[in-house]
């Protein structure tokens, strides 16, 4: 049985949904954190398998954008998290809503 | 020498802001010299500048002053400066002049009011608008004017404002100028329009490039802002009201200059009348007729003296419309300035009489003042005559001026204005000798008992009588109450001599029964003694008592009588109400105070007894004397008999444009149109005559209660406004707050509803965000797939 790019894609398409749901569901901020990095890195997957499959440097060239873009994101992002949490260590994601229209 | 022109208005104005800053600290008299100087030196300046004008050849009398670039606005621009030309300068000439006389006699009319410095204030500020209004060289500056001679007259109106009725009539001067205002505006916004400039030298130059309808329409809506300040039909209302301010001002600003500014204007404009539909200049001439004979009939029946002066400007400023419909411009100015000699002249000498009778201004209570004002009489005559037309008075020259283009004018019923101003020329004459023989002709009425006082004499003496009555009643009363009291003693009395005789019995009968041996013997006899000596003692005492029962009862029935006295001459008084004629109009008999009265006059008739009518003081009469000689000779300047006498009609040529009306009237019938216009004024005159100092006929007859109301006008007037008019007011209110308001608050509103729809969208969730681009990105797939196999 050969491995094709579509394993790849099947593979990134349930992370990335795992990703997706968890993220929905989940109210850790720290933990829909992480589903956003997985969302990001089942993205990454696709590019690779597209750029093997389609000989073309391109998608692997997104891939190190979206890793760098990923890293300066969760600096600020962890960041925030972090002084929200000092602030109000019990705090799940439903608590922040002074943004509300 | 034109240079100081701007120093004609400059004048006043400094003497204005001067005032606004130190007014209060001059005072009397300082104040009233420091804004009469002021007003001096505007008239020098002026006099100056005329003679420098007098200096160029006649075609080149066209000077504009630039003073600075007022507003520039695009293709907007307007300059503040002056246009100098023999219109504006003769303007000038009797503002400044007859304004300064008004200022010096002023200062004797207001010495002693509270707000001194202030009448002053406001006459400064007066005169500077009126020569920014005459001598401004475009219509906005003429508007600045225009509206501050608005403020000034409000303001002077309710002067005295303590009072309710002036502050109203204030109001009613304003907001019925406002109307004017309204077209005034309107007519400069059409201006631009058409020729994209409101500077007068362009619209006198280049009105040939207005079209007949736009010149029409410039021309009726000047005519409403004309009508408006120069109290024509149908907005004259104001001005009978306006006499609620002090007399200067009524001279000042409502007959001598500001209403002559609506005439100004359309002499100003006069190449635009030139250019406008021949039935416009129809209508300002009707609209001049109707006036002039409406506001002469009312003056008729007016009692006030400032009143009958009121309605007889609104009647004269007619005449200046009509000379101006039928074109004669020469002629509206012409009389212009002889009735702001004379009539400031009548209005000064009104003013020195109110001052003269304490304030009276009710013509039935004056009569013979001519024997305590010798010299306001004598000028007031002199005033009386030229108004009347009576030549060689200055008033028969110019109205016969008038009249005689009136006849002349074709097309718009010349023939009819005549009739109807030869019929105001009768009315004229008759009211203004009927004022000067109520005033000072006559018995002296001012002494007379007026029917308040009487009514209050009468009652005071029902009072005192019904005080009479009471205190009668209060002493019968009292002497019922002595009667008692006496028979009460009487009854006391009675029953001390029953004991007594008693005590005398029991003690003779113990001594007749008693043992001589006995102790007690002797202190009987002595008791005997006692009670034989107190029998006769009780007898006296009720001897008198008995007699002073009697007297009681005498005084008793004396106060009762006394009582029946008093109550029955109360009511024979009481059935009395008035004594004498119920009005005063000629009363060639005066109405006696009967004797009994006398005693209950009231305070205000003893004062007036003891007030001594008095000749004004020189600063006021000084300015009669010199408007008198003004008024007698004015006619001077524009004599009708040879074309070289015409001085003001010539020098009035550059700023006419060749716009003034040819007269093409025989000599002949110019002599019989001046002879029929002096037998009617001399009719007029004998008729006034026999009816007030002979007693020929009736005043009432003439006198109809419709025209002493002035034909219920100013009545209908409020009746429309306060009732149907109030309801289109209330419509409009509506529909401001509904429709228009509504429009602006809806768009706030809905904005405002659909922000709270949206809020809907934003809980602050992550979650939610998350899931909302999730979707949506799905629903971009699908639609990119749909696409791709579609």
């Amino acid at each position: 049985m050969e491995v094709t790019e579509t394993w790849y894609l099947i593979l990134s398409a349930l992370l990335f949904s795992i990703g997706l749901v968890g993220l929905l569901i989940r109210r850790n901020p720290l933990v829909m954190f992480m589903c956003v990095e997985l969302m990001l890195n089942a993205v990454n997957i696709t590019f690779v398998a597209f750029s093997t499959a389609l000989d073309d440097i391109a998608g692997q060239t997104a891939v190190f954008f979206v890793l760098v873009v990923a890293a300066a994101e969760v600096v600020v992002g962890l960041s925030i998290v972090v002084a929200v949490l000092r602030r109000r260590p019990s705090l799940t994601a439903d608590d922040l809503t002074s943004l509300r229209g | 020498m034109l240079e100081a022109a701007w120093l004609i208005p400059a004048f006043p104005l400094a003497g204005f802001l001067l005032l606004v800053t130190f007014g209060r600290r001059l005072g009397e008299p300082w104040a009233g010299r420091l804004a009469t100087l002021a007003s001096a030196g505007a008239f020098a300046t002026t006099v100056v500048v005329f003679g420098g004008l007098v200096a160029e050849p006649s075609g080149e009398r066209f000077y504009i002053q630039k003073l600075f670039t007022w507003v520039a606005s695009g293709s907007f621009q307007v300059d503040a400066g002056l246009l100098i030309d023999p219109l504006a300068v003769t303007m000038s000439l009797f503002i400044t002049g007859v304004g300064t006389l008004i200022h010096l006699y002023s200062i004797g009319y207001m010495h002693g009011d509270p707000n001194y410095s202030k009448f002053f204030l406001y006459l400064n500020l007066f005169i500077a608008s009126m020569l920014i209004l005459v001598l401004g060289d475009n219509l906005l500056l003429t508007f600045l004017g225009w509206e501050g001679v608005g403020a000034c007259s409000y303001l002077l109106i309710s002067f005295w404002f303590d009072d309710e009725a002036n502050a109203g009539a204030g109001k009613k001067a304003f907001v019925t100028n406002r109307i004017g205002d309204f077209g005034f505006m309107l007519a400069t916004f059409v201006v631009f329009v058409e020729l994209s400039s409101i500077s007068y030298a362009d619209i006198l130059t280049r009105s040939d490039e207005l079209g007949s309808t736009a010149a029409t329409v410039i021309v009726l809506l000047f005519l409403l802002a004309a009508a408006g300040k120069s109290a024509q039909m149908p907005l004259y209302v104001w001005l009978p009201d306006a006499m609620a301010g002090p007399t200067p001002v009524s001279a000042l600003i409502h007959a001598a200059t500001m209403v002559t500014s609506g005439v100004f204007l359309l002499t100003r404009l006069n190449p635009i009348l030139a250019q406008a539909d021949t039935w416009s200049l129809g209508l300002i001439a009707w609209v001049g007729a109707g006036t002039a004979l409406l506001a002469a009939t009312i003056a008729v029946a007016q009692t006030d003296i400032k009143r009958v002066l009121a309605y007889s400007t609104v009647s004269q400023l007619g005449y200046l419309f009509l000379a101006v419909g039928v074109g004669g411009y020469v002629a509206a100015i012409f009389h212009m300035v002889t009735h702001a000699f004379f009539k400031a002249l009548l209005f000064l000498g009104s003013g020195s009489v109110i001052h003269g009778l304490n304030d009276e201004q009710d013509m039935r209570r004056m009569g013979g003042v001519a024997r305590f004002m010798p010299v306001t009489a004598a000028t007031f005559v002199i005033g009386w005559l030229a108004i009347a037309g009576v030549p060689p008075f200055s008033g028969f020259w110019s109205k016969d001026e008038i009249l005689l283009l009136a006849w002349n004018a074709d097309g718009i019923g010349g023939k009819g204005l005549w009739l109807v101003g030869i019929v105001t020329a009768l009315l004229t004459a008759f009211y203004m000798t009927r004022q000067v023989i109520l005033t000072f002709a006559g018995r002296t009425r001012f002494f007379d008992v007026t029917n308040e006082e009487l009514a209050l004499a009468v009652e005071a003496r029902q009072a005192d009588f019904r005080q009479g009555v009471s205190t009668a009643e209060a002493a019968a009363t009292k002497s019922l109450e002595a009667v008692a009291k006496a028979e009460a003693d009487k009854t006391k009395r009675l029953a001390a001599l029953t004991k007594a005789q008693e005590t005398a019995a029991g003690a003779s009968e113990a001594v007749r029964a008693g043992a001589p041996a006995d102790d007690g013997y002797e202190k009987l006899v002595k008791a005997l003694d006692k009670a034989d000596k107190a029998l006769p003692k009780a007898q006296t005492a009720l001897a008198k008592a008995d007699s002073g029962i009697e007297s009681a009862q005498a005084t008793a029935a004396s106060t009762q009588g006394a009582v029946d006295e008093a109550r029955a001459a109360l009511a024979a008084i009481e059935a009395e109400t008035l004594v004498g004629p119920p009005t005063v109009v000629t009363a060639l008999t005066p109405p006696t105070v009967v004797a009994e009265l006398s005693d209950h006059m009231p305070e205000s008739f003893k004062k007036r007894r003891k007030y001594r009518p008095h000749e004004s003081p020189a600063t006021m009469t000084v300015p009669l004397v010199i408007l008198a000689t003004l008024a007698a000779f004015a006619g001077a300047i524009n004599l009708p008999f040879s074309s070289d006498l015409h001085f003001l009609g010539h020098w009035l040529e550059p700023s006419l444009f060749g716009n003034e009306a040819e007269v093409g009237v025989s000599a002949g019938v110019k002599w019989l149109l001046a002879a029929v216009a002096i037998t009617v004024g001399l009719l007029a005159i004998v008729a006034a005559f026999a009816v007030y100092l002979r007693g020929r006929s009736k005043p009432e007859f003439i006198e109809r209660d419709i025209l002493a109301r002035a034909w219920r006008i100013d009545e209908s007037y409020a009746g429309f406004f306060g009732g149907p008019g109030r309801r289109l007011f209330e419509l409009t209110a509506w529909f401001d707050r509904q429709v228009v308001d509504g429009a602006v608050r809806g768009t706030a509103t809905s904005l405002l509803s659909a922000g709270r729809g949206l809020r809907v969208t934003q809980p602050g969730f992550v979650r939610s965000y998350a899931l909302g681009i999730g979707v949506g990105a799905a629903f971009v797939m699908i639609w990119f797939l749909g696409r791709l196999y579609a």
